[in-house]
């Protein structure tokens, strides 16, 4: 066999550029999962695109109420319903309040809903999902019985009843914003790991057969230790384009509560409180709806090319 | 992951969804529509020029009752700016000679954004629920748009003249007519109007329906087809009990078990409170509490001719601004009742929707917050809300002053109710309280300062956030209302209004068919009044202002005990108030009752036991095509169903 002992094709070298050679190849960074990511996210247009529309859009609503210079809640009847101008560059709504203003402090909410209910529905999925996945047997069909039974809860009649039974309680502990705030997150958190667990459980399935996961096993690296570090980063993917749908989903459950009245308290401008209180008002003053109805728009559409460029980027599969 | 998204197609939260899922299409609709504005506006202003015309030239009576359909959409609605003329506002009604007989029409759909969840009259907590209970359940007599009455299961009206009323105003006796039955066949008799009585007159019934009942010394049967009703003193207005809204007559039959605990708890009670047998044109088929009633005729209708439509559906929930769509704009509906909508919004669909016109009659009806002057607060636990535990600031008269001071009523009903609203200083502002608009905004213009001032003197000091404190409580209160836009729009204005004076208000808004249910259960319900403020419509259901008036005596408070039915739900306590409505309903001259009327009205406001804030005539909602209907302010709007027609 050639290959065995291959001839030194090379010209010798001197020992000095020997190790300068080696010096060099060995200081390049090592290939991490991190870094091959970011590389590949950086090369998807769409995903760059909707990163920096995201967090222009986080920028407008934690700034912007800061420099603006109408308040949004001052009610003036002789600027109603105002078309866009230099004054109110969205215009302003029936009561003549100021729609930018408006916008910005509701999008705090709404962005803040999303993220935060994102971030529950995830965590808890994952952890659901990687643990019935992982441990199999007795655990697994436990858990997964447990999932399909929240699965089969029909979520806004129980959306009701848990803020009817708490909704006091909470209102009391940390006053009327922040208490349903922390009941509409974790709500619909709770609502929403179902699916996250399932795509999770499903990939931790498929990836404990794998021969890097029997060879981890081999070196008698720890069960933990293999589902965080081997196994879960593999399963990146299902998750995170989970969580860019669910923020969707979540600003979009919050509008609906806002809708049936149980939502925030209604003079808080959410976007999805913005768009009930506007949509009779589509033809008189089009900006009322407009507005809002365009940055819920541009926030989902964002954060799922975002999550796409993500899905993409992590999948170790899809080198580049 | 967006489940909870289609899961919306499914459950008890149906008809709401399906509302929305209706809107957009209408939204749809709209934009295709958009070619026809310019016409629409053309037709708007001569509808406006009309309008203009008839209240600057001719007296309230004289508006303009029937005009050329095909110019404008909304002319046949009599000038809503006929305002406080109870005589005025007739409906169009055409001469029913080419109206074909009974069961001719097909189905009749009426649209009620509150869903009624009762169709036993007594029991009935909102206006809901005694519209829908109206086509089934009737009184002796109802009341026809003028203020008239008009004999339906009598044979006359009883007065003094005829005899049927005594000289001495002690009793009133009723001729029934003999050719009634009942829609299982059963005849009609004396003995179903006495046990009526005997029904709502046992107070563990709770009848909603009891102030229609009160200062009666005993109802009896002189014979099979004549009822004597006698009161304790002479009372006035003898037509109180059993005629209009609230006089409906229960079968005997189906509810001798149904008298005190029985009658909500009772199953064989549950079931005939929701389908009870009646003597009107209607009877019940099919009924989803909080959702849909359907009806077909009553085939043993007295009138052989009535009533036109063979069937009735009477669909409940979603909002006033979906309901109007529906009845203007997407011609989905027959009727909408109750079009409560920014006035911008409302004229625009009027003008351009092209499927129905805006009916407008005047009724009693002020919108108005209540104040609670006991202490909701929840850590109360069972005494909630109860007369032992008075409210930590409410009761101070002064600052009840400076929040009604504070508002702005002129904006509020210029700018959020348009044609639909006057500012109002009073409960009572139709005639003889009131001859006009004029009348009613006299004295309470929005005074900042006068506010201010009187909070100053009562010693609430502004804190470091501004919100004024005394002794360790603060002026923060919990604002409750029903889900409307235009409601919301309210709270928003009087929040800020307040906000000016160092009051913070929280908003807090509860679905209309929760807010006026009547589950005893429902703690966010006008009975319960789990709130400081609360803000809804409400006004004498009859041209005699007794039993609305006497309905916020101390004795009527909503408490626990009475399973929170009591009509005054904000537990007012006031002796001088009982006084006047003992002397209200022992008074005789007409013109000394109209003084005590206004002298009650006077102490409500002056007190502060409630801040009127809009008088607002009825907006309701008919299809192009819907003829016959004749919709009174005294009486339930469907009171004459049987006549209507296509």
């Amino acid at each position: 066999m050639p290959e065995a002992n291959p001839p030194v094709d090379n010209p010798p070298v001197g020992r000095a550029q020997l190790a300068a050679a080696t010096r060099a190849q060995f200081t390049r960074p090592p290939r991490s999962l991190w870094n091959d990511a970011w590389r590949r996210f950086r090369r998807h247009r769409m995903a760059v695109a909707g990163t920096v529309v995201f967090l222009g859009l986080v920028l407008f609503v934690t700034c912007g109420p800061l420099l603006a210079r109408n308040d949004p809640r001052a009610i003036d009847f002789s600027k109603s319903m105002l078309a866009p101008s230099r004054a109110h560059p969205m215009g302003t709504d029936d009561l003549g309040r100021d729609m930018l203003a408006r916008v910005m402090l509701g999008g705090r909410i709404s962005l803040a809903v999303g993220v935060a209910s994102m971030l529950i529905a995830i965590t808890l999925g994952t952890l659901v999902g990687a643990l019935a996945g992982f441990a199999g047997g007795r655990v697994d069909s436990i858990l997964m019985r447990l999932t399909d039974l929240f699965l089969a809860l029909p979520v806004v009649p129980l959306l009701l009843l848990l803020i009817f039974l708490f909704r006091d309680a909470l209102r009391r502990a940390f006053g009327p914003e922040t208490g349903i705030f922390i009941l509409i997150v974790s709500v619909i958190g709770l609502l929403n790991w179902m699916t996250v667990a399932r795509l999770v459980r499903s990939s931790f399935l498929a990836l404990k057969q794998k021969e890097f996961v029997e060879a981890a096993h081999a070196l008698g690296i720890g069960e933990a230790r293999i589902m965080v570090r081997h196994i879960l980063p593999n399963a990146l993917g299902p998750i995170i384009v989970a969580a860019t749908l669910g923020v969707g989903a979540a600003i979009i459950t919050e509008s609906v509560l806002s809708f049936l009245g149980l939502g925030f308290p209604p003079d808080t401008p959410t976007w999805g409180r913005l768009l009930f209180d506007g949509q009779n008002f589509l033809d008189l003053a089009p900006w009322m709806v407009l507005w809002p109805g365009f940055l819920i728009f541009l926030t989902v559409l964002s954060i799922n090319y975002v999550g796409d460029g993500l899905r993409d980027a992590l999948d170790p599969r899809s080198r580049r | 992951m967006i489940r909870c998204y289609p899961a919306l197609d499914a459950g008890p939260f149906d008809p709401v969804w399906r509302v929305v899922r209706a809107r957009w299409m209408v939204v749809r609709q709209e934009v295709a529509l958009n070619h026809r504005l310019l016409w629409s506006w053309l037709a708007a202003l001569l509808a406006l020029s009309m309008v203009l015309a008839a209240c600057g030239s001719a007296p309230p009576a004289q508006a303009p009752t029937t005009a050329p359909a095909t110019t404008a959409p909304a002319t046949t609605a009599p000038a809503p700016t006929t305002a406080a003329a109870a005589t005025a506002a007739p409906a169009p009604t055409e001469a029913p000679a080419a109206r074909p007989g009974r069961g001719a029409g097909d189905t009749l759909r009426l649209l009620y954004w509150q869903a009624p969840t009762i169709l036993n009259n007594h029991l009935a907590f909102g206006t809901k629920d005694i519209e829908a209970s109206r086509l089934i359940l009737e009184p002796l007599a109802a009341v026809d748009p003028e203020g008239n009455f008009v004999p339906l299961l009598a044979e006359e009206i009883p007065t003094v003249a005829n005899g049927g009323v005594a000289q001495d105003f002690t009793s009133i006796t009723w001729k029934l007519r003999k050719d009634i039955k009942w829609s299982d066949g059963s005849d009609f008799t004396a003995a179903d109007v006495v046990f009526t009585y005997q029904y709502c007159a046992d107070s563990k019934t709770a009848c909603t329906s009891v102030a229609a009942f009160r200062g009666i010394k005993s109802v009896e049967a002189l014979d099979e087809y004549t009822v004597k009703i006698t009161w304790e003193a002479p009372n006035s207005y003898p037509y109180q009990v059993f005629t209009s809204q609230r006089g409906a007559i229960i079968q005997r039959a189906q509810f001798e078990q149904c008298v005190g605990d029985a009658a909500s708890t009772a199953a064989d009670c549950q079931a005939a409170n929701l389908a009870p047998i009646g003597t009107g044109p209607y009877k019940v088929t099919e009924f989803k509490p909080g959702d849909v009633v359907v009806y077909e005729i009553n085939e043993r209708y007295r009138d052989p001719e009535r009533p036109f439509f063979k069937r009735v559906e009477l669909k409940g929930g979603g909002d006033a601004p979906s309901a109007a769509r529906a009845v203007l704009q997407a011609g989905e509906v027959d009727w909408a009742w109750n079009l409560q909508v920014e006035a911008a919004v409302l004229q625009q669909l009027a003008s351009q929707g092209g499927q129905g016109n805006l009916v407008t009659y005047n009724t009693a009806n002020v919108e108005r917050l209540l104040i609670n002057f006991t202490n909701p607060d929840p850590a109360l636990g069972e005494e909630r809300g109860q007369l032992s535990q008075p409210h930590p600031f409410l009761t101070d008269l002064k600052v009840r002053q400076a929040l009604a001071l504070a508002i702005d009523r002129k904006a509020i009903a210029e700018q959020l109710y348009g044609p639909a609203g006057y500012p109002t200083c009073v409960l009572l502002w139709y005639p003889p309280f009131a001859q006009s608009v004029a009348d009613i905004f006299t004295d309470c213009d929005q005074d900042v300062a006068a506010a201010n001032r009187l909070l100053d003197e009562a010693g609430w000091q502004p804190g470091p956030d501004g919100i004024r404190v005394k002794d360790g409580k603060r002026l923060s209160m919990l604002f409750q209302t029903s889900v409307n836009t235009l409601r919301q729009k309210t709270q928003e204005l009087i929040k800020a209004n307040w906000a000016a004076i160092g009051v913070e208000t929280e908003l807090k808004s509860v679905d209309g068919s929760v807010f006026f249910g009547s589950d005893p259960g429902n703690p966010d319900n006008i009975g319960h009044f789990f709130a400081d403020i609360q803000m809804y419509t409400t006004g004498a259901t009859e041209p005699d202002p007794t039993a609305h008036l006497c309905g916020w005596i101390s004795s009527a408070a909503s408490q626990k005990e009475n399973e929170w039915r009591g009509t005054n739900n904000m537990r007012w306590q006031n002796a001088g108030y009982d006084a006047l409505c003992d002397q209200l309903r022992n008074e005789l001259d007409p013109d000394r009752r109209v003084a005590i009327a206004r002298q009650m009205d006077a102490l409500i406001v002056s007190d502060v036991a409630m801040i009127p804030l809009v008088a607002r005539p009825r907006v309701a909602g008919a299809s192009k095509d819907l003829k016959g209907y004749n919709p009174s302010g005294w009486d339930a709007e469907l009171w004459d169903i049987a006549n209507w027609y296509k």
